[in-house]
């Protein structure tokens, strides 16, 4: 059973019978990640995103409900009152028919409203339509960008004060980072259009990503709160220990999280066709996906690579490694000789039957 | 240990009165018929008209657009569509956008209405006078008797009373525009004309031509202007009726005028615009300040027209200082509004004029604002004109809510997999989360018109998991407590603690992130940021309300206390095989040591070690024997065992 066996598993990660060497194995994780940014950087550079209309201007009509769902009335119609557009028609969810042109003037989009309600014998009024300025993306982009800026500083600060380690801030932001722009190569590559509701799910990603990456790092500050009262580990081992004790919790919070996110993108994608609901299930998913890959494989690794460079954390290090060589840690060592990090199990009472009895006397 | 309960009691009777209070307050609501159950829809799922205007300033201009100016433009446009009779609209600002949202399917007009720029000008005042439709007796012998030629009565203000029929409703609503820096003296009354000089009273207009004057008018006062068709205009005009407040057209600026003072509702009728916004540099308002430099007390709105702007100014006030009241008021019109009418009390020729009066401050700053806004060379060009139709916005609102039920099953589902009995501890935390959202939001709909949106049901609807984590990371913390060894009771205890920080720092990164989003993005961002941040602080209020004293009250319980198999914290599945229960107790589940749970041979203390030792040495069986067990049990991550488990010494 499921529940079983992540409980078991999580059993031994907590005690350290079981642990991935994720810390240790950093390099492998931070190439794998600056390969696969590297790539969405050439991605978005080369390919590029493809804006919806909001970004780049234009016109667009949605007739819901028709009983033919063709796209040849509509072409028909747009020829006849603009023979210049090229319309991008196409099917959304069952019986919507949703029509992307250039800008049009304001007497043509009327005209155009009332030959589309001809064309598939609808009433005028039902059908829906979003005429764009070319500039107007421009300053939603705009928006984005200086809310994001703002954001980082100030969850820099907020991270960096709560932690009271810089480092541990800059290397939630770099995650951060690292999560957006994957989630935007990701579009890049798969020419998934770019909406304002894609950003309001990028922007989201921010605030979902910390939240991983923050309860990995309150754990990693609780193993390490006391490092320099004890010898048995290097800062290194107990991140490490964090991290695997923290995997059933990191795994259960995503799955919970994407659950939502997944049944918005189904019913998004399946039953309503493109809309706000896809856009934002659609960027949320990759980005909250991504994030908890991050906040493991990523934030944590980089906290201990930046934290390393601190003088007490290296000292205590050679400390620890030194006491390890002379045999006078206090350490469990596997068979292969490696330590195995873990919560100490304290005994449990025995009850009074385990006592000592007394002897004499009696 | 019954303090701890009595706390969590507490907690829960808090909860329940914030529930109560909430839906009591919404059911009042409801009886009086003030607001219905449900929230008021945005425009993208009700239906109607959005369109998003930003200002932009003429090329050239020197002055800068600020948030007053938006506030201006804003209450400009709303007058305009409360007067064009359209229901239920919002228009607000974000960033720096206005958004427009009509309900329905709004005519062209009313579209062009709303982008329509507004225009400031400065008209002579001709005529004062009631604010209800006159009959046509009244108003004809009116203009007859008040251009009566007697210019010793025009500079004082108090005779503003007898130059109209009927005092306007509040004398001192009239304000006078004195030169700050004009020696003249300003209440002189020089029985000698200056050369703008008295209308004929041949001026008088009686029926003549329709809407052209009868003879040219010797300048902007003469009564050469009011044409029968001003007159009849005037006359029909109906200043207690809120629609001629705005969307007014602002006539033909080489004409005259009619239009209706919104400082004191008195009907206006005006010669041509003299002087336009364009002329008009900046307005700011302050206290009042007597010539010799001390404060009166009052508040005045300071005028500063550009060199252009000065010339003609001084030439108005110059013809007006001398006009009998009421001409010699000047109108200044906002958007077919007549903002102010002062009494022109000297002449002013270095274009910095003040308008004092009985102001209060905020009236002195509105007055300031709303003429800066007009000096403005402004445009509202249109980003984004959208229409939704209500048929699609139901297929929205119904797709999206059948997309969170089925999230929300979902995530109740995984919880009971993977929590048992806790799983419905998470479910009931959810459904109240859900609740007071409800409520919430209904209220703010209510109370602030708050708009949920298809970004803010998705909003909503992401908040499901967000806030479900928050059960989890408390959960997980449980069983990291039970894992050490701790009775449940005590785990509760301590994991709360931890947690409690852990939830907190979390929800205020999320927090953060939405008020972040909330201020400064524009569009749907914000409906989504807003249902984002208030799910963050239900779900602290929630954790703290509800999820943790029921599990205070559930660790005292048969079934999770003694962790039962169902109850999702059980010790022996979390690997502890007894607890301690005090008093030197213990209850103990499984067989000793299984080792499937605890003891494996790559894990052996140096006690465990030496001991192992001294059996082989005796001959005893070893207590490793049962390991291998433990290899078979590892269902996952195989292959991360055999990665080199000693290079986690590789730390600095």
């Amino acid at each position: 059973m499921m529940a079983g066996n992540l409980g078991t598993w999580g059993n031994k990660l907590h005690s350290g019978e079981k642990t991935y060497p994720i810390v240790a194995q950093r390099r492998r994780w931070f190439t794998i990640s600056g390969v696969l940014m590297a790539i969405s950087v050439a991605l978005l550079l080369f390919k590029g995103l493809t804006l919806g209309i909001d970004f780049t201007g234009g016109t667009q009509y949605v007739v819901p409900d028709v009983a033919n769902p063709d796209a040849a009335p509509a072409e028909e119609a747009v020829a006849e009152i603009d023979p210049g557009q090229e319309p991008r028609i196409s099917v959304l969810g069952e019986d919507d028919i949703r029509v992307q042109l250039g800008v049009l003037d304001q007497d043509d989009q009327i005209a155009l409203t009332s030959a589309l309600a001809e064309a598939y014998d609808v009433p005028e009024d039902t059908i829906s339509f979003d005429q764009i300025g070319p500039t107007w993306g421009a300053s939603v982009g705009q928006a984005a960008l200086q809310g994001l800026v703002i954001f980082l500083l100030l969850v820099f600060g907020v991270i960096a004060l709560y932690f009271r380690a810089w480092r541990m801030a800059a290397a939630a932001i770099v995650a951060l980072l690292h999560d957006l722009l994957f989630t935007a190569g990701i579009y890049a590559l798969s020419g998934f259009e770019v909406t304002p509701a894609t950003v309001i799910g990028f922007l989201t990603i921010l605030g979902y990503s910390l939240y991983d990456t923050v309860v990995v790092f309150d754990k990693v500050r609780e193993n390490t709160a006391n490092l320099q009262s004890q010898h048995r580990y290097t800062y290194a081992e107990l991140a490490n220990l964090a991290i695997n004790q923290t995997l059933v919790r990191s795994i259960n919070t995503s799955v919970v999280a994407l659950l939502p996110v997944a049944s918005i993108l189904f019913i998004g994608s399946f039953v309503l066709g493109a809309g706000t609901l896809k856009d934002i299930a659609l960027a949320l998913f990759v980005g909250m996906a991504v994030g908890t890959f991050s906040s493991v494989f990523v934030a944590t690794p980089l906290e201990v690579t930046l934290r390393g460079s601190e003088k007490a954390i290296q000292e205590h290090t050679a400390k620890v490694l030194a006491l390890r060589e002379s045999g006078e840690a206090d350490v469990v060592t596997r068979q292969d000789g490696s330590v195995r990090v873990g919560a100490l199990q304290p005994g449990g009472h025995l009850g009074v039957g385990a006592q000592p009895k007394r002897k004499g006397r009696g | 240990m019954s303090k701890v309960t009595k706390g969590a009691r507490t907690s829960l009777i808090w909860l329940a009165a914030i529930l109560v209070a909430l839906y009591a307050l919404l059911a009042v609501g409801v009886l009086t018929g003030k607001t219905s159950w449900t929230p008021g829809l945005a425009l993208d799922l009700a239906g109607g008209r959005q369109i998003i205007l930003t200002p932009v300033l003429d090329e050239g201009a020197t002055q800068e657009i600020d948030e007053s100016d938006l506030d201006q433009a804003v209450s400009v446009i709303r007058q305009r569509v409360d007067a064009s009779g359209v229901a239920e609209a919002e228009i607000a600002t974000q960033g720096n956008n206005i958004v427009v949202s009509l309900p329905g399917n709004p005519s062209q007009s009313t579209v062009d209405l709303v982008a329509q720029a507004a225009q400031l000008q400065f008209r002579p005042v001709l005529l004062v006078g009631d604010p209800s439709p006159t009959t046509t007796d009244e108003t004809v012998t009116e203009p007859g008797a008040s251009p009566t030629p007697s210019p010793s009565a025009s500079p004082s203000a108090s005779a503003s009373a007898a130059a109209t029929p009927e005092p306007t409703p509040s004398a001192s609503e009239v304000a006078h525009v004195v030169g700050e820096a004009d020696a003249e003296p300003s209440a002189s009354p020089s029985p000698v004309l200056l050369d703008a000089g008295v209308p004929e009273a041949t001026a008088t207009p009686e029926p003549a031509a329709s809407d052209v004057p009868a003879e040219t008018p010797e300048d902007n006062s003469s009564f050469a202007w009011l044409t029968p068709q001003v007159m009849a205009d005037y006359e029909a005009l109906d200043c207690l009726a809120p629609e001629n407040y705005g969307g007014r057209s602002m006539g033909d600026p080489d004409a005259g005028y009619v239009a209706c003072s919104s400082s004191d509702l008195a009907k206006l009728a005006m010669g041509p615009v003299e002087i336009t916004g364009d002329d008009l540099e900046t307005a700011s308002s302050g206290p009042e300040m007597s010539q010799t430099g001390s404060f009166t007390g009052g508040y005045e709105v300071r005028l500063q027209f550009n060199s252009e702007g000065a010339a003609k100014f001084s030439e108005v006030t110059s013809r007006l200082v001398d006009l009998e009241e009421p001409r010699s008021q000047f109108a200044i019109v906002l958007d077919g509004v007549v903002i102010s009418h002062p009494v022109v009390q000297s002449r002013i020729t270095n274009g910095e004029a003040s308008i004092s009066g009985s102001f209060t401050q905020e009236q002195a700053e509105q007055l300031a604002n709303q003429l800066k806004f007009g000096a403005l060379p402004l445009s509202l060009e249109v980003q984004s004109n959208q229409q939704i139709s209500s048929t699609l916005g139901e297929d929205q609102l119904e797709k999206g809510l059948i997309a969170g039920a089925i999230g929300l099953i979902l995530v109740a589902l995984y919880s009971l997999v993977q929590y048992r009995a806790l799983g419905f501890v998470t479910i009931a935390s959810l459904l109240i989360a859900g609740g007071l959202t409800f409520a919430i939001i209904s209220l703010l709909s209510w109370g602030l018109g708050y708009r949920l949106s298809l970004a803010g049901i998705a909003g909503l609807i992401v908040a499901i998991g967000i806030t479900a984590d928050s059960f989890i990371v408390y959960f997980e913390r449980i069983r990291d407590e039970l894992r050490e060894g701790r009775s449940l009771k005590s785990a509760v205890d301590h994991a709360w603690k931890r947690a409690r920080r852990t939830i907190l720092i979390s929800d205020a990164v999320s927090l953060l992130a939405a008020v972040t989003l909330y201020v400064l993005a524009v569009g749907g961002v914000r409906g989504f940021a807003f249902t984002l941040g208030l799910t963050t602080v239900i779900d602290v209020v929630v954790v703290m309300l509800f999820t943790h004293p029921v599990m205070v009250l559930l660790a005292r319980t048969r079934f999770f206390g003694e962790g039962h198999k169902w109850s999702g914290l059980d010790p022996r599945q979390l690997g502890r095989e007894a607890i301690y229960k005090g008093r030197g107790r213990v209850r103990t589940g499984a067989p000793a040591r299984s080792g499937a749970a605890t003891g494996g041979d790559d894990g052996l203390t140096l006690a465990e070690r030496k001991a192992a030792q001294r059996r082989a040495a005796a001959g005893a069986p070893s207590a490793t024997d049962v390991s291998a067990v433990n290899e078979a049990a590892e269902p996952e991550g195989a292959d991360a065992v055999d990665a080199p488990a000693n290079e986690t010494k590789g730390g600095a």
